[in-house]
């Protein structure tokens, strides 16, 4: 349908995907750079958001490095980085009530958040994402970035050759029945010189975009994770703001991999998560229902005791590091941030590397513009540019980090890494080719969990949770979770392995039901889906597609 | 003819909101904001009186903090042709939105002036009935059709149990519902070209209104949680508790 | 302190929220009297007059208040309301609809939809779709409310008010009665009604929510569904109680075989009396319903349309 409409185009000098920190970054940079050059240049970002930061999703503990470039004054900017990191603990859960807490020497460096006493260096800060992209989108539209939040990219625009143009936002107003609504308003061309795809983890732009270009080649599979995230208010007497713990074990078993984390931020709130690494092989785990059991330890307790949830998400981690990191460069485009994999899961950070991925993204794309290239090349300079900085170092000395735990586990794997941080990289590298959604077991070797009940204190249900997601779409539009074969959730996926998306989607967006004829039915009710993208990563029969709902749907997180 | 809009910034209606710890307000900190959706309702009908040829220019005006001009830019993308904003950081209650109104009304001498018939935050719904008063115009409240002949306007209005229609003279001030149209999409070039449409700043000071309110909130709180009742073992036990306990049954 | 309630009435019968609005003008206290507004209206003025603690009955008869349209309401209740420390109505569409065009020409602020009466200046209201509750002070001299009816009981019927014709005669240019067109047989509309039945995921299918049509038909409810139940397909999503779907607070609200899942919850929680029928004992809606009955809606719904 797509070739025969006749869509309104805009042209740009470049288009961003996604106004996350690195599409941010990437326009901010290249504004900056055409103000000093004294030259025009259109610079558009398009957000499925309904706002800037409406899907941003993060722990986080910030390192400034990147923001110290690309506003050095970013304190007098208003940047919303209020609460440095004080203290670091980092703990082992043995069980539902025992911990172990991990002496600072045996702490691996890279977790080390509260820099040298007295220092500015070395310093990072408890801090919100979706409000450092708030403040970023201010800092771009002052800039004179054009920010179009509620609009989804749904295809890559290519010309004939091949070759990236742009892309096409949505279509509006379209039924579920896919007629076109009273309102209807057709997607537009946004083309440009050049296209930055920073949709964040596993966008479906930036897979297609690997497939196409064979970006992965002679590259390990990208592994992931589902990291979930609560928001706290916390009475007086338990709150430490800048108090960062994190820790790993009970609740997941040996066999599932993962860690734990709970922040004390401004506004006497606790940021607490878990993340789930999504090489898992039992088909009965539940990620949700793991993180919210979690809460119950004793060490988790004694801070969220007595306090109320205020907010709740998910989100998709690209975790694989720089074994498993794509090409990033394209005829016409770069695939930038967590869209490529430039997280350090070393650090369990992916703000700043993503972030510099996005000015180095910028100064390449400036200098063939201001060259008087007119787009659509290959900017292979990216990569010696990328190579050269110092996230791709940091990322070359965590390469081991991810692997070393999918193989020997969060214990042995972590004092493997602790080793080889202190030796920076230099121990044997360990590579893991077996992609996430093939690790499932089959449900009659998996061990079923019998998950406590929620207290409605400190656990909750999932219906509950997603309501303080602040989500919605829509509800007269298509799908926007597509199954590429209808028949694989019941005859296949059922049968073998318990159909596992009832339990690793966040939301319970999936379900087995009862059908009308007594068979087993299977139920997509998308307009929950807050836009994780974990379907579409651990389905062990690659059979969910996601692709972009209309603008504006899914979570309007608030201070995430 | 000349129509003035109004709209609100609001909370986004997707977004749960919940009450600050000391009970002061409800906590709006980083919260998606949004135009109220009647407002969005309020300002198509005015685009399409336009595309009828029936307007011939749509000014839309907002009472607010600086934040509140993206709400005025969503509706210039929308068709409005320019905008007002009246700037106050303060807390206005609708007779003064109503009394600001009316002295922008004064200046722009509209014949329809179109609001929504509530925000979706204080769910007041007072502003556009007031503004009737003031202006001493006839309303046209809770609008489904709006429909426009020589020198007046026929409002069909939702009342409970049905529908009323009101032939009011203009100039008139019509509120609208929810069932009045639905609203479009704003477009891209639409919404680039809204930032160079004219935007006027002005102050309650300026327009001599006094936006001091004799109503003061004293506080706010979850509304209180539902305990469970009682577990009944019949039918009939049902009905008895419905006609003789809660006597919502007769 | 002294009170005027104006009453709400069509075809001839004062309207049931009215005894509502007298309960709360009893909270606050003082003489409370009535104005009924309209033509041919005085059977309407001898019900009123049985309303217990009232006053008197004053009478506005005149063609010019036939179709309670604002503009001469407003304009004689400016001409009463001197006499008055509150003018209150109902939270009806004519309450809401003449008294801020009241409070304007009062130059005094209005106070909508009030759900407790905390002394004669302060009272609580609902904000953001009942998902907070305020609690405002008015310091004007008039205090012009509305009253959202199921929040106070119903005043008795034993009283003996006198009745009293008001005088004034009020001009309207501005504004004129076309037509009116009430929905008769049709089932209320959801936000509207005093009594919604709603059906969830436990009715199986679309067909099976014929078997609320007839306790809908006996108790004149409007019937609504679970998220769950549209998301399966089953109704369409007008009917859909809850987060995206209509606020609903009726005197009466039935859940059959819903769950409750907290986006249910929010539509639905302010409903005076709430009644959930579920076969499985654990569901969260038990934890709010007033009356829950567990057990097979297929046998529970044909006795209760049986008995109802």
């Amino acid at each position: 349908m797509a070739e025969q409409v006749e869509r309104e185009h805009m042209d740009f000098d470049v288009v961003i995907v996604g106004a996350g920190p690195s599409g941010l970054a990437a326009a901010c940079r290249l504004m900056q750079q055409a103000n000093e050059a004294e030259r025009e240049l259109s610079v558009c970002v398009v957000e499925k958001g309904s706002e800037v930061g409406a899907h941003i999703l993060s722990g986080a503990i910030f390192e400034p490095r990147a923001l110290d470039e690309l506003f050095p004054d970013w304190a007098e900017r208003g940047a919303p980085l209020n609460t440095p990191a004080i203290r670091d603990e980092v703990y082992l859960l043995k069980d539902d009530s025992s911990a172990r807490k991990l002496p600072n020497a045996l702490v691996p460096k890279t977790m080390h958040n509260v820099g040298t006493p007295g220092a500015e260096s070395g310093r990072n800060y408890v801090i919100s994402a979706g409000n450092l992209c708030r403040w970023l989108g201010e800092q771009a539209e002052e800039l004179g970035v054009e920010t179009f939040p509620g609009f989804a990219a749904q295809e890559v625009l290519y010309d004939e050759g091949g070759t990236v143009r742009g892309i096409i936002t949505g279509d509006m107003g379209v039924g579920a029945d896919g007629e076109p609504k009273d309102g209807y308003m057709p997607g537009m061309e946004l083309r440009a010189k050049y296209t930055l795809f920073a949709e964040g983890a596993r966008g479906h732009l930036g897979k297609r975009l690997i497939e196409r270009f064979d970006l992965a080649k002679g590259r390990d599979p990208q592994h992931y994770a589902i990291g979930f995230k609560e928001l706290w208010d916390v009475p007086a007497e338990r709150h430490e703001p800048g108090l960062v713990l994190h820790g790993s074990g009970w609740p997941l078993d040996k066999e599932t991999h993962g860690g734990f984390f709970l922040y004390h931020g401004e506004n006497q709130q606790v940021m607490v998560g878990l993340i789930v690494d999504l090489a898992y092989s039992n088909p009965y785990l539940s990620p949700f229902d793991e993180f919210q059991r979690l809460k119950h330890h004793p060490l988790l307790k004694q801070y969220l005791e007595g306090g109320s949830r205020v907010a709740y998400g998910a989100r998709a981690i690209t975790k694989g590091g720089i074994n498993c990191l794509p090409k990033m460069t394209f005829p016409g485009g770069l695939l930038i941030g967590c869209d490529a994999g430039t997280l350090n899961f070393a650090k369990i950070k992916g703000l700043h590397t993503a972030m510099k991925s996005g000015l180095v993204a910028a100064e390449t794309v400036f200098e063939a513009i201001q060259g008087g290239d007119e787009g659509g090349q290959e900017l292979t300079s990216f990569t010696t540019r990328w190579e050269r900085s110092w996230a791709y170092r940091e990322l070359r000395e965590a390469a081991n980090f991810g692997p070393a735990i999918h193989k020997y586990g969060t214990v042995m794997g972590g004092a493997y890494n602790f080793i080889d941080q202190w030796l920076g990289g230099k121990l044997p590298a360990v590579h893991d080719t077996t992609p996430d959604h093939a690790k499932l077991e089959q449900a009659a070797q998996g061990r079923k969990i019998d998950y406590p009940k929620p207290d409605g204190k400190l656990s909750f249900d999932k219906p509950s949770s997603v309501f303080l997601s602040n989500t919605n779409h829509e509800e007269d539009q298509p799908s926007h979770l597509r199954l590429k074969d209808p028949a694989v959730p019941i005859r296949d996926n059922l049968p073998t392995f318990d159909e596992p998306a009832q339990r690793y989607c966040p939301v319970g967006v999936y379900e087995v039901i009862e059908g009308d004829d007594g068979q087993p039915k299977f139920q997509i009710n998308f307009q929950n889906c807050i836009h994780c993208k974990t379907c579409d990563i651990k389905d062990p029969a690659q059979n969910i597609e996601w692709v972009a709902p209309e603008g504006g749907g899914g979570p309007n997180y608030p201070n995430m | 003819m000349k129509v003035l809009v109004a709209v609100k910034r609001v909370i986004d209606y997707n977004v749960k909101i919940r009450v600050k710890a000391d009970h002061s307000d409800v906590d709006l900190t980083n919260v998606k904001m949004a135009m109220n959706p009647f407002c969005e309702i309020a300002v198509e009908e005015a685009v399409r009186l336009k595309e009828k040829g029936i307007a011939s220019e749509i000014v839309a005006v907002t009472v607010g903090p600086k934040a509140a001009q993206e709400q005025l830019r969503t509706a210039l993308a929308l068709g409005a042709d320019r905008a007002i904003h009246v700037a106050t950081d303060e807390r206005v209650e609708s007779l003064a939105v109503a009394k600001l109104l009316k002295r922008v009304a004064d200046e722009e001498q509209p014949q329809l002036v179109i609001l929504g018939k509530q925000a979706i935050d204080t769910d007041n719904n007072q502003t556009g009935q007031m503004l009737a008063a003031l202006t001493g115009w006839g309303q046209g409240t809770f609008a489904s059709k709006v429909d426009v002949k020589d020198g007046t306007v026929d409002v069909t209005r939702e009342i409970d149990g049905g529908l009323q229609t009101v032939a009011l003279k203009l100039p008139a001030v019509v509120t609208t519902d929810l069932r009045l149209n639905e609203p479009r999409y704003a477009k891209l070039p639409d919404i680039m070209k809204a930032k160079k449409k004219p935007l006027d700043t002005k102050t309650p000071e300026e327009l001599g209104v006094d936006i001091a309110s004799k109503v003061s909130l004293l506080q706010a709180e979850a509304p209180a949680e539902r305990k469970g009742g009682i577990k009944v073992g019949s039918v009939d036990e049902l009905l008895d508790k419905l006609k003789n306990e809660a006597k919502v049954i007769s | 302190m002294s009170i005027l309630i104006l009453a709400d009435h069509h075809d001839g019968h004062l309207a049931s929220a009215t005894a509502h609005v007298v309960t709360a003008a009893q909270q606050i206290g003082g003489d409370i009297d009535i104005l009924i507004a309209g033509q041919d209206v005085q059977g309407v003025a001898e019900q009123a007059a049985k309303l217990d603690g009232v006053a008197r009955v004053r009478v506005a008869d005149n063609p010019v208040y036939a179709h309670q349209l604002a503009e001469p309401l407003a304009d004689l209740l400016v001409v009463l309301a001197d006499d008055y420390s509150h003018v209150l109505a109902s939270s009806s569409t004519t309450g809401k609809n003449v008294l801020p065009r009241l409070a304007a020409l009062k130059d005094v602020a209005a106070i909508s939809d009030i759900l407790d009466v905390v002394s004669a200046d302060t009272f609580k209201r609902p904000i953001y779709a009942g998902n907070a509750i305020a609690t405002v002070q008015s310091a004007d001299p008039l205090k012009v409310i509305t009253v959202r009816g199921t929040a106070f009981d119903a005043a008795g019927e034993t009283g003996s008010a006198t009745i009293e014709a008001v005088d004034a005669v009020i001009d309207n240019a501005l504004s004129s009665f076309v037509d009116e067109r009430l929905e008769q047989s049709e089932r209320p509309e959801l936000s509207a009604a005093r009594v919604v039945i709603s059906g969830g995921r436990g009715m199986g299918n679309g067909e099976n929510f014929k078997l609320l049509d007839g306790i809908a038909d006996k108790l004149g409810a409007a019937i609504g569904a679970s998220r769950a139940a549209v998301d399966a397909g089953f109704v369409p999503n007008d009917m859909q109680v809850g987060q995206t779907g209509k606020i609903v607070a009726p005197e009466l609200y039935i859940a059959v075989g819903i769950s409750g899942a907290i986006q249910h919850l929010a539509g639905m929680k302010d409903s005076k009396v709430i009644v959930a029928i579920n076969k499985d004992e654990e569901a969260p809606i038990f934890q709010v319903a007033d009356y829950g009955l567990v057990g097979d809606l297929f046998q529970v719904l044909p006795e209760l349309e049986g008995k109802f």
